[in-house]
């Protein structure tokens, strides 16, 4: 069994990591050689082969950092700053997370009550479900800048305006995996419940409510991982304040193509930390109570 | 008196030509606590022109067994040849056709194209397999069928559409793995009657697994009779005793319930019905 | 009798209808546009109260109501009088109107003949981009927040040539490359990796990985490594569509049950046989869930990615410097534009879908 891990899941996937990291220190030497040969030359100082490894993966504003670079200023702007500071990237974390935590909710909340609607209602599902799915069609991150504007002008700025793009990308999924997980329960069960002669309201909470939990936390997985691009792309024109979408732009202002790394490292790992709680939300919730997967 | 002046439509059988043989054939799979035998060192000859039946309770190997002959599943010891040839050259030379438990056939390709696919993948020319269509749609009663999907067919049609697909290409040997297990039994009882007469009429070698005894006995030359863990044959009972030319009616007669008392005896005694 | 339905209109014959230029507060009888709906939604609510069970009867005189109600503002707003906390009779009856409006939705969409489901759909949308406009200018809302639809229309016309000129440079440059791109080599490395085992369990985590990280954060690298113009939005477009495309290849492959593979084997049919025939058709709707996946991803990354620097001229640069002028209605104008090509492109891939896997069970349970 254990032979059969290693075989089928570790050794391939231990494989295209070590291939991924060996591309990128290739292509970290590659991109990054003409700018060393400059610097080696003007330094006027006769240089070998080694000197120009060593130069290309040490550089300042690299083409391509490395990733023990970028591990290096991650970890340092982890640990050297306190979390309230304005370098330490878990402050920009928290920043980002704030309001992608806060449209999250936002949108699961008008994501839940839309599918509810639509659920219950035949006029809705005609007339609303197509609009549900014609916003999304719509490259929504575009009005971003000016969802912040628009809000700016109304005297929201801060968390708002970013937390409403968050909820107009994450309401989608909910209500479509809502809709679906509401309408998935077995016919069977629901004559059952008729031959108990259960309200409305008992169907809903004993029946529909549990069948469409499955698919909920699917459609909450999606949901968290877009609030949070929704989060980034909603601090790009409030400009340089604070959160990763800042740090992003910030450092493409500046050429710190390592401050770059880090964030999208911060923004990566921030992501799987929210789709891990959601994760452990679902086991909780679902399985803990003998539901199915 | 020799075999050249028997008369053609003697009661006598001409000499059986083996075209199945196993023996000693076991398949054993690894499995995390302990080995399940799937089969235990079976020996079987199926001859040319039989109809023959593999009954037991589930896990017994019968569908194991089908499989192996097909060459889809490969044994860990024993030897078995198909028409000469082990079972891989024989499914490479196509002399085959599988039906399986589910009618299996593709939902996006019309009855008629469903037919075709195993003649398109030989590279049987494009006015052949129309002609090789339609005669064999005709056999199991589908004429009029052909542009129709899969999906707008019933399931006992849709069997007999993969039935007609594992004939097109006119292999000696039909595999048939409970290929009416999952229609009801007036269906059942109405496919049974036709693939009779289809067997009749073609002298293909059939091998059929089934958990129905009816079944077994109505369609069967000969009936072999199996018991799981492990999986091996407890009987083989011939059926010549019943007519070759069937129709239902037959199972009203005492040769027939007696052949089903037989079959449900061995069944018996390999503790089948315990659990 | 006195529902909400007869209530309002009723309510609205002795509430403001407006205030005219010299002060003067008018009802709707003083108004005979505004007079003409507002009788229309009492005798539509009064005719649906009496009626006999005359469902399609009921549904037109109700559509009938609400549209000449909904000619009122806009013919007050015309003559100059001023609307808003003026006139909440005015108000009061498009409330009326809006609920003839339900009443009509709900009866088309109870109905059984086709295309009743785009016809309520289409209804609904006008009503929304009525009720947008009519606030907008009823209530004068500053442009600077929202303008009118209208408004929006009306600069489509004049700026034709910028807006086409974006739209090439971000759509036909960038994001139909970058898609192609992406997309044919997420399918040719699925199809490579699903015939080295090997490689789809250890391409696959990453995969899934990838589609967990907010992945348009490579934009401001790409703009750096591929300069300005549009290279650098096309390459973003490719990395956010080939993981997408790659992972649900991958399962489209492995969707072909048992049975249907034993087939195959039983044919003695080879790899490439059984992929044409049997597993690629059984993928087609893994493949169509990826490609209007990737249909959004495309064009939200390079808009993304222009925020990040571009030429000038570009949907994402128009956005993003218009927004800093206030001028918001060519800011919508491209919105405008970035919507209806999202909706095209997912329009076509829907119908080739609908076209291509019929056969499906999904497309099936469609009416």
């Amino acid at each position: 069994m254990t032979t059969d891990l290693l075989k089928l899941r570790v050794l391939p996937v231990a494989t295209v990591a070590l291939a991924v990291l060996a591309v990128w220190y290739v292509g970290a030497l590659w991109l990054n050689a003409p700018q060393a040969i400059e610097g080696l030359n003007r330094a006027g100082q006769p240089w070998g082969s080694l000197d120009l490894v060593n130069a290309a993966f040490a550089m300042k504003r690299p083409v391509l950092p490395t990733p023990g670079q970028v591990w290096a200023d991650f970890s340092a702007s982890v640990i050297n700053y306190p979390v309230t500071h304005i370098r330490s990237l878990v402050y920009h974390a928290g920043v980002t997370a704030g309001s992608a935590l806060t449209g999250f909710a936002m949108g699961v909340t008008l994501g839940a009550l839309l599918a509810l609607g639509i659920v219950h209602n035949r006029t809705l599902d005609a007339s609303l479900m197509p609009w549900v799915i014609a916003s999304q069609t719509i490259p929504i991150l575009a009005v971003a800048p000016m969802i912040v504007v628009i809000l700016g002008n109304l005297g929201f700025t801060g968390l708002l305006p970013k937390a409403v793009i968050s909820m107009y990308l994450c309401f989608f999924p909910v209500t479509v995996g809502m809709v679906k997980g509401l309408r998935s329960v077995d016919p069977l069960a629901l004559d059952l419940m008729r031959t108990y002669n259960a309200s409305p309201l008992q169907v809903f909470w004993r029946l529909r409510l549990p069948a469409s939990l499955p698919y909920l936390f699917t459609s909450l997985k999606v949901a968290v991982t877009i609030s949070l691009v929704g989060a980034i792309v909603g601090e790009l024109p409030t400009g340089g304040q604070a959160g990763l979408g800042s740090r992003l732009l910030s450092g493409s202002y500046y050429g710190q193509t390592i401050q770059i790394w880090s964030a999208l490292f911060m923004a990566s790992l921030l992501s799987l930390v929210l789709i891990a709680a959601v994760t452990l939300a679902e086991r909780l919730l679902v399985h803990g109570n003998g539901g199915r997967r | 008196m020799s075999a050249d002046s028997a008369p053609p439509d003697a009661a006598r059988p001409p000499a059986p030509v083996p075209v199945i043989e196993a023996r000693g054939l076991s398949l054993i799979y690894p499995t995390a606590d302990k080995p399940v035998i799937a089969l235990d060192a079976i020996n079987l000859t199926i001859d040319a022109g039989d109809f023959v039946s593999l009954i037991g309770p589930s896990g017994c190997g019968k569908t194991t067994l089908l499989r192996v002959i097909a060459d889809l599943e490969q044994p860990t010891s024993g030897t078995i040849t198909v028409e000469g040839m082990t079972p891989e050259a024989a499914r490479l030379r196509r002399a085959y056709g599988y039906v399986f438990q589910a009618p299996a056939l593709l939902p996006w390709r019309t009855v008629e194209r469903n037919v075709t696919l195993p003649l398109e993948i030989f590279g049987t020319p494009k006015e052949d397999r129309r002609r090789r269509a339609a005669e064999h749609l005709a056999m199991v009663g589908l004429t009029g069928f052909e542009r129709k999907f899969p999906w707008q067919l019933s399931g006992g049609m849709q069997q007999r559409a993969s039935i007609a697909r594992a004939l097109a290409f006119e292999p000696d040997i039909l595999l048939m793995d409970e290929p009416f297990g999952a229609l009801d039994e007036i269906t059942r009882d109405h496919l049974n009657l036709q693939l009779t007469r289809l067997w009749a009429t073609t002298g293909k070698t059939c091998v059929f697994v089934t958990h129905s005894i009816a079944e077994a006995v109505f369609l069967s030359t000969r009936i072999v009779v199996m018991s799981p863990r492990p999986g091996r044959i407890l009987d083989v009972i011939d059926c010549s005793d019943l007519p070759r030319d069937r129709t239902l009616d037959i199972r009203e007669t005492p040769e027939f319930q007696r052949i089903a008392a037989r079959v449900r005896q061995g069944l018996k005694e390999g503790h089948s019905y315990d659990d | 009798m006195l529902r909400p339905s007869v209530l309002l209109p009723l309510a609205a014959l002795v509430m403001p209808f407006g205030m005219t230029a010299s002060d003067k507060v008018i009802f709707a009888f003083r108004d005979p546009v505004s007079l003409a709906g507002l009788l229309a939604v009492l005798g539509a609510a009064i005719f649906v109260r009496l009626s006999p069970e005359r469902p399609a009867v009921e549904a037109g005189v109700s559509l009938l109501a609400a549209v000449l109600a909904a000619a009122a503002p806009l013919h007050l707003l015309g003559k100059g009088i001023t609307l808003g906390a003026h006139a909440p009779g005015l108000w009061v009856m498009l409330a009326g109107a809006a609920l003839a409006l339900c009443r009509a939705l709900g009866i088309l969409s109870a109905g059984s003949w086709t295309g009743r489901k785009a016809v309520v759909a289409g209804l609904f949308g006008a009503a929304l981009i009525y009720a947008w406009e009519a606030g907008v200018r009823g209530f004068a809302v500053p442009s600077i927040l929202l303008p009118a639809p209208s408004a929006i229309f009306a600069v489509l016309g004049p700026q034709a040539d910028l807006l086409w000129a974006d739209f090439q440079q971000t759509v036909l440059k960038a994001v139909l490359r970058g898609y192609l791109m992406g997309c044919l080599a997420g399918f040719v490395v699925a199809v490579i990796a699903d015939r080295v085992p090997f490689l789809a369990r250890g391409l696959l985590p990453f995969g899934n990985l990838i589609s967990a990280i907010p992945i348009v954060g490579i934009a401001p690298i790409m703009v750096m490594w591929f300069g300005f113009d549009w290279p650098s939005k096309a390459a973003v477009v490719v990395v956010v569509t080939f993981f997408p495309m790659l992972v649900n290849t991958l399962s489209g492959l492995a969707a072909s049950d048992r049975l249907q593979m034993d087939l195959m084997r039983s044919y003695a049919a080879g790899y490439w046989r059984t992929l044409v025939t049997l597993r690629l058709p059984n993928a087609l709707p893994f493949l169509f869930n990826a490609l209007k996946i990737n249909s959004t991803l495309a064009l939200i990354g390079a808009i993304v990615a222009e925020f990040f620097g571009t030429p000038v001229v570009g949907m994402g640069f128009r956005i993003s410097t218009e927004v800093s002028r206030m001028n918001l209605d060519i800011v919508w104008a491209t919105i405008l534009v970035a919507a209806v090509t999202g909706s095209v492109i997912y329009g076509v891939l829907t119908l080739a879908e609908r076209t291509l896997t019929a056969w499906h069970p999904s497309a099936r349970g469609r009416d």
